[in-house]
């Protein structure tokens, strides 16, 4: 609590200061074997030129990115002109990754509310029961969703045997069916991170609020929200940039006109049609896309601290 | 100051104000009424109930049964921030994201007084309670009795008619406790805010209050000034809690008009002071170890044995155990004139009449 307000210094002064090198060594270790050297291979490869069965031919060219953002022609004999398709994939993706953001924030937070305000074992179970899905995996909870919402699935004839609809929506190949697959998918990790706040929240000083004359709404604006706000951002990013690169969800639910990013990287790598050096150049675009959204968002924390 | 007629007007009147916890009975049935410009204490063991009826008073917990009636208006529905009192938390719960300004400026935004005015008012708290220099400090950056001194200042800025502070210096050190102790009751006098103050430090409570309020198990045990409280306390309870007491046992033979005769262990008979209620048969009688006097044995109502002597500088404590039975605490102060007898001596022990008194069981 800071209440005691005495520890003021932050980790990684003080006594700790110096034993961080060789301590540090095996998470280094981790991320280079796991994380740096993967992107940079990818980063390699969007430089690369491409080989017609998958695969690279080790010569450097920058067809991959040219083809991303411009247009040649037929034969690749015409003036470049700016190429619309893959900007407005991306564009889209954005958009579905918000929405599904949004969502997941909507539901996620109240959920994480309510778990977060139950008594001790209660707690437990909640928890349990939020992750109990996520034991089944995702390629199977996907198909399960579209055997539940399609034409003749059991959530259509469901509504109309009470009597709400008389003839069954149309609800795959739609991006509401993208919608709920991605709300779907990532659900748990708007909900983990903010009840980890929530969980961490002072509730004296909901009570402070409002003896000091705060409505519920004001309480919940000035005084709850900028408590929880790291786990809040923290389940945005994790919804958010996951939804961005998706392709279950919108290969299995969503149609040709839900087409995502995460779709079109899948399918320059898979089978023998690919272009691995595209797809490559998709991902790096990604990448630095997430990057400098978040690093945006490290310096505004910066800036507040 | 506030005029004299208004001293005696009833601030907060609680009327049988009853609550449960389940079943369990966090207050039971407590009536009392705090006065205006009052510096009003609730004194009582840990889990009696204090901070249960603080919350009741400023909303945060509902009460099962019974009223609470601020200036004539009956509060007990009223959500916490529709009531004109503010309360100083015993961890403070100052909000860790606002600064001290912003910190003390929140109650004053929260009513709709406009910025000017507001800021005017928080330099004047903060200047009240001597944190001008930290007014853009965050809570984390400061001391404890600095952050204590925040939580006063930002339940003072919108000028609330009651203020309730629940254990506010129990986190500080003896020595800052001291001197905050003394700030509170200045702080009280000149603002003529009505303060109710939670605490189990009895010492506390008698220095600093006007009236206490003796609390244990939920039930109200005594009201009444300090010196009421130590000198004429009402049962076992209260003679207990407050300071030290030795409690004989005697048979009551008579009780009327506030007064009692009984006889003492070893046949003598004695009157003395009796609380409203008390009855005869087998009764206590409390009297503090500094009203009682050691005499030669052949002088002494009580005959016993010194049985032990403890060193406290300026007095000393000698323990007495009766030739009948029981243990009666003694307090001499340290004089050279006066020898003070050994461990083994018989001594014979007299009983200032007007200090002893009969209690309620
Ligand atoms: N929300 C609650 N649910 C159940 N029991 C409660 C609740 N709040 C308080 N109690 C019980 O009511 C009794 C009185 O609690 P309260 O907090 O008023 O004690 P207190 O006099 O302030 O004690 P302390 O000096 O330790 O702060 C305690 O026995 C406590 O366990
Ligand atoms: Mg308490």
């Amino acid at each position: 609590m800071a209440a005691a307000g005495a520890n003021i210094s932050k980790p990684g002064s003080g006594i700790y200061a110096g034993s961080g090198v060789a301590l540090m060594l095996p998470s280094w270790l981790i991320i280079g074997l796991f994380l740096l050297i993967p992107v940079l291979l990818m980063l390699v490869y969007s430089f690369l030129t491409k080989e017609f069965r998958g695969g690279v031919i080790w010569e450097f060219s920058l067809d991959a990115y040219d083809q991303f953002f411009f247009y040649r022609g037929l034969f690749g004999d015409e003036p470049p002109v700016l190429e619309w398709t893959y900007i407005g994939i991306f564009w889209r993706s954005i958009w579905q990754a918000g929405a599904a953001t949004i969502f997941c924030l909507i539901i996620g937070f109240p959920t994480a509310w309510f778990i977060a305000t139950r008594s001790g074992a209660n707690k437990s179970v909640w928890l349990f029961l939020i992750t109990i899905p996520y034991w089944v995996n995702l390629l199977i909870r996907t198909i399960s969703m579209k055997f539940l919402i399609r034409d003749t699935g059991p959530l259509n004839e469901w509504l109309m045997w009470i009597g709400v609809i008389s003839e069954p929506i149309h609800m795959i190949n739609t991006n509401f069916a993208v919608q709920l697959g991605l709300f779907y998918s990532y659900l748990p990790f708007m909900v983990l991170p903010i009840y980890a706040s929530v969980e961490r929240y002072n509730f004296a000083l909901s009570e402070a609020a409002a003896d000091l004359y705060a409505s519920r709404w004001e309480t919940l604006r000035l005084i709850i929200l900028p408590a929880v706000k790291p786990g809040v951002i923290a389940g945005c990013i994790l919804v958010f940039v996951p939804s961005l690169g998706a392709f279950l969800a919108p290969d299995l639910l969503g149609g040709a006109k839900t087409f995502m990013i995460g779709s079109l990287i899948e399918e320059q790598f898979k089978g023998n049609a690919g272009n691995w050096p595209f797809g490559a150049a998709a991902s790096m675009i990604l990448l630095s896309m997430v990057l400098v959204a978040l690093g945006y968002y490290a310096r505004q924390q910066n800036r507040e601290a | 100051m506030v005029s004299d007629q208004h001293v005696n007007d009833v601030a907060i009147d609680i009327r049988s104000v009853s609550k449960l916890f389940g079943d369990f009975v966090a207050l039971d049935n407590v009536s009392v009424g705090i006065l205006d410009n009052e510096f009003f204490t609730l004194l009582g063991p840990s889990g009696c109930g204090k901070t249960t009826l603080l919350r009741t008073i400023a909303g945060f917990e509902d009460v099962s049964s019974g009223e609470i009636v601020l200036y004539g208006e009956n509060i007990a529905g009223l959500p916490p921030n529709q009531r004109p009192v503010n309360t100083v938390f015993q961890q403070y719960a100052l909000f860790p994201h606002m600064n001290v300004t912003q910190n003390v400026k929140f109650g004053l935004l929260r009513q709709g007084v406009d910025e000017a005015t507001a800021t005017r008012r928080v330099n004047e708290v903060l200047d009240l309670v001597q944190l001008t220099p930290f007014a853009t400090r965050l809570p984390s950056q400061m001391s404890g009795g600095q952050q204590q001194r925040v939580a006063l200042a930002r339940a003072l800025a919108p000028n609330p008619k009651v203020l309730l502070l629940d254990e506010p210096l129990s986190a500080l050190d003896l020595k800052l406790r001291q001197a905050v102790r003394l700030e509170l009751q200045q702080l009280q006098s000149d603002t003529g805010i009505t303060f109710v103050f939670v605490t189990h430090d009895q010492e506390e409570a008698l220095t600093m209050s006007d009236r206490i309020a003796v609390i244990n198990n939920g039930q109200l045990q005594q009201v009444g000034s300090a010196e009421e409280i130590y000198e004429a306390p009402k049962n076992k309870f209260v003679a207990n809690f407050i300071g030290e007491t030795n409690l004989i046992d005697v048979n009551v033979t008579s009780v009327s008009d506030g007064k009692a005769s009984c006889s003492l262990p070893g046949g003598m008979a004695f009157s003395c002071s009796a609380a409203d209620g008390a009855i005869t048969g087998d009764g206590h009688l409390s009297i503090r170890p500094e009203r009682v006097t050691l005499v030669s044995p052949a002088k002494g109502i009580l005959r016993g044995t010194v049985t032990r002597q403890i060193y406290l500088g300026t007095d000393m404590h000698v323990d007495v155990q009766l030739e009948d039975k029981g243990l009666v605490k003694v307090r001499v102060q340290n004089s050279s004139s006066m020898r003070i007898p050994p461990v083994g001596d018989e001594v014979g022990l007299n009983l200032e009449a007007d200090a002893a008194r009969l209690l309620v069981d």
